[in-house]
């Protein structure tokens, strides 16, 4: 049990909980930051297990260096659609009560 | 009870798959790697044209991950631009009339530059370069956006569309170029290594912090309906 390990095991548990907020929240945004929370335990098991094994390994971390700028164009491209949809149908979530206004979901 | 039951079956499926990838992670942090990249990495660098092997990584063993990301970028910067529904750029409202943001933009403006281009300079033999140069220039240009500084190459034109795309490009015509010179796809010529790399982190900063600025700017949506970007105001 290294440090790097219980990183990666960290990662898991993140990601456990993000499932959760993912599955259980119904607000978009809060599913949003879930979400969030999983990738970044996905990074966390990326660059900690490597690190386990091998000391510092660059490409594991090079390749979450890319996803993080991903994630952060999907996140900003999320808040987005999320404001759009609220725009047109005024709500904050996709179970909504059906008698809403009229424009609805798209 | 129905809402009991739905609870205690997500938090069960959520705790199985946490388990399920402690378990794996485990097994795998059990077992030798396969391969050894770190040791194929250093035995490598002298050939990558710089000495950070992050960076190495990234533009150059890798660097069609890094094509495609911002290529991934660019269509998330249009699709969130295409979205927007936003006021135009000079209304008061977006504005935070703070004296203390007016004050503070005046030191942190040209410091907040000049320390993106310190990154993407510092890049070639230590942590920084591309991404972490785009996302300080990108605050930039949030922080001057908050001040009510105008930038009118945010508005939707050619100079945004040049912007968004510039990095995409470039990054292109060089792969493609080394194919037409019949070379792998993104094998750089080994004399021009290094001067290609620092192009292509150059204007992938710019690019990348285009497509977050831009995205930040699409992101509020006025209560006003029928207010399009760049209509008269």
């Amino acid at each position: 049990m290294t440090a790097p390990l219980l990183y990666a095991l960290a990662g898991a548990i993140l990601c456990g909980i993000g499932l959760f907020g993912l599955l259980w929240l119904s607000h978009l945004l809060r599913k949003l930051v879930a979400f969030n929370i999983m990738g970044s335990g996905v990074f966390l098991v990326l660059v900690g297990l490597p690190q386990h094994q091998g000391g510092q390994d660059p490409i594991p971390q090079a390749l979450v260096l890319t996803g993080i700028v991903v994630a952060i164009a999907a996140t900003a491209l999320a808040v987005v659609l999320i404001r759009r949809y609220y725009h047109l149908s005024g709500l904050t979530s996709l179970t909504g009560e059906p008698a809403s206004r009229e424009g609805g979901p798209e | 009870m129905i809402r009991a039951l739905k609870t205690l079956a997500v938090v069960a499926a959520c705790v199985s798959f946490s388990g399920l990838l402690a378990i794996s992670i485990w097994t795998i942090a059990g077992q030798p790697a396969p391969v050894n990249l770190p040791q194929l990495l250093s035995d490598n660098m002298e050939r990558s044209g710089v000495e950070h092997p992050v960076t190495a990584v990234l533009l150059n063993f890798r660097s069609y991950d890094t094509l495609l990301e911002i290529g991934v970028l660019v269509i998330a910067g249009i699709a969130g631009i295409s979205m927007a529904k936003t006021a135009s750029l000079e209304d008061p409202e977006l504005r935070t009339s703070d004296s203390l943001l007016y004050g503070l933009q005046r030191w942190f403006v040209p410091l907040m530059l000049m320390l993106a281009g310190y990154l993407l300079w510092a890049g070639a033999h230590r942590p920084g370069g591309a991404f972490q140069a785009g996302a300080v220039l990108a605050a930039t240009g949030v922080l001057m956006r908050l001040g009510g500084i105008p930038m009118d190459f945010l508005r939707p034109g050619l100079l945004l569309r040049l912007g968004l795309v510039l990095g995409f490009t470039v990054f292109l015509l060089v792969a493609v170029a080394s194919v037409i010179g019949g070379d792998a796809f993104l094998a750089y010529p080994p004399e021009l290594t290094k001067p290609l790399i620092l192009i292509i982190e150059s204007v992938l900063t710019l690019s990348i912090a285009m497509v977050l600025l831009a995205l930040f700017v699409s992101a509020p949506v006025n209560d006003a309906e029928d207010r399009e970007e760049g209509s008269s105001s």
